[in-house]
């Protein structure tokens, strides 16, 4: 393979960058998964591999799931105002909305 | 999530409100996230800062992968193995939020092998003795802890986070370091000398680590106002002082500074003038190693291109077969 004097034989070799990959752990039993990170593999395998290398080096995770990035919808940031607002403004779905008379517990 | 580009459907007339905006967000306290707007200068600053960093942490496996071999004990080479394997991990988390803002990871290691990105200068000078891993650990993650400690607040939410999981590795980087240079200055002259001589080589290169004077850094401003940094260079040289001082008078070893002296007034040690010339000549690409980093790093990459090209291939096949199989 060549070194960085030879960048057309690096395109030749498929020297494009991996697909990207998001990384969840669980840190325990019973825990759920969380956003660790993200990493480049070649396939769901490799991904694992490299997951468990670079985010739990350390015992951080009893599970790992990975997940193609491409594959992941998201909420956009910008609309977040009136994409969240139907629950934002329904005090009546909080217990503190609704009146107990005094001295009444376990309610 | 990871790799979106930003919001670009406004039109630039919007520019001067979302401005306004975006730095009464800062102002308030809030995360910048990937997806969310922000002016173009505040992505390129991040993605050069970052990428700097993340190469950093890639080139700073070379000066301490040189002793892997020639560790004095197993107990001490599974530390160093392990210490070094960290600071791969740190790259990847850093390129990875540096990917956040719109650039290809692939891009950002062609412009380190290309020699066009810069990266930490601490990693140009040599490690000549077994000492100088010692002196790394204790002075120059010691002296990066400090730095990312404050970065682990940083504005942009990526970066905040993959500081936030470095810090909490780092300290056993340093530790490892102290420990070795404690065990030194506890055992024969000679091992007291050679720990003596790495701390004389490496106190002033660390103190470099933090960078220019503030008012010569010509990023620091902008960097502040913005949030990226919480604290000025001279602020965070001074507070690695403080903390270094009395872990050397501890080991019983001299830092290389006749100005060295506690300030009672002022509760800080004050110091001697760092060397500028140096400090340029190494940035610019003169110091006594940037030319054997960038070959080890290039080396590497190519040594590592049929691995790569491997794990491709076998991902092609593997598809093919479940496509055949389905079929």
């Amino acid at each position: 393979m060549s070194g960085p004097d030879a960048p057309a034989d690096d395109a030749e070799a498929g020297e494009s960058e991996w697909p990207l990959w998001e990384v969840f752990t669980q840190p325990g039993a019973g825990r759920p998964h969380e956003h660790a990170g993200s990493l480049h593999a070649p396939d769901a395998e490799l991904a694992l591999q490299n997951a468990r290398d670079v985010y739990t080096r350390r015992g951080e995770a009893v599970s790992i799931w990975v997940v193609r990035s491409d594959a992941i919808v998201a909420s956009s940031p910008s609309e977040a105002g009136p994409f969240f607002e139907p629950g934002n403004d329904k005090a009546y779905r909080h217990p503190q909305f609704y009146k107990v008379p005094r001295g009444v517990r376990s309610v | 999530m990871s790799q979106t580009t930003p919001d670009a459907s406004r039109s630039p007339a919007d520019e001067p409100a979302r401005l306004a905006a975006f730095e009464a967000r800062l102002a308030a306290g809030d995360s910048i996230e990937p997806k969310d707007w922000m002016p173009e200068r505040y992505r390129r600053q991040l993605i050069r800062m970052m990428s700097q960093h993340a190469h950093s942490e890639i080139v700073g496996m070379l000066p301490e992968g040189n002793w892997i071999t020639r560790a004095p004990n197993l107990r001490r080479k599974m530390g160093l193995l392990a210490k070094v394997q960290d600071e791969a991990g740190h790259g990847l988390y850093i390129y990875c939020g540096t990917e956040t803002l719109g650039v290809d990871r692939r891009e950002l290691i062609r412009q380190l092998l290309d020699g066009s990105a810069k990266y930490s200068s601490i990693f140009n000078y040599p490690t000549l003795t077994w000492a100088d891993i010692g002196a790394i650990g204790w002075l120059v993650d010691g002296a990066a802890i400090v730095n990312q400690t404050m970065l682990a607040k940083a504005s942009y939410g990526p970066y905040a986070r993959a500081m936030v999981r470095i810090c909490k590795e780092e300290n056993f980087h340093k530790r490892q370091g102290y420990e070795i240079l404690a065990t030194l200055m506890r055992g024969t002259a000679a091992q007291r000398a050679m720990a003596q001589d790495a701390v004389d080589r490496w106190w002033w290169p660390s103190l470099m680590m933090f960078g220019p004077h503030d008012e010569q850094s010509p990023n620091s401003a902008e960097l502040l106002r913005w949030g990226v940094k919480q604290r000025g260079n001279d602020e965070l040289r001074q507070r690695f002082v403080d903390q270094t001082v009395p872990q050397a008078i501890a080991i019983g070893i001299t830092l290389p500074d006749p100005d060295l002296a506690y300030d009672e007034v002022a509760g800080h040690w004050t110091f001697g003038e760092i060397d500028w010339a140096e400090f340029w000549t190494v940035v610019k690409g003169q110091g006594p190693c940037n030319r054997e980093r960038l070959g080890a790093r290039r080396k590497a990459d190519a040594d590592g291109a049929w691995v790569r090209a491997a794990a491709e291939a076998h991902a092609r096949k593997q598809r093919e077969r479940a496509r055949s199989q389905a079929a």
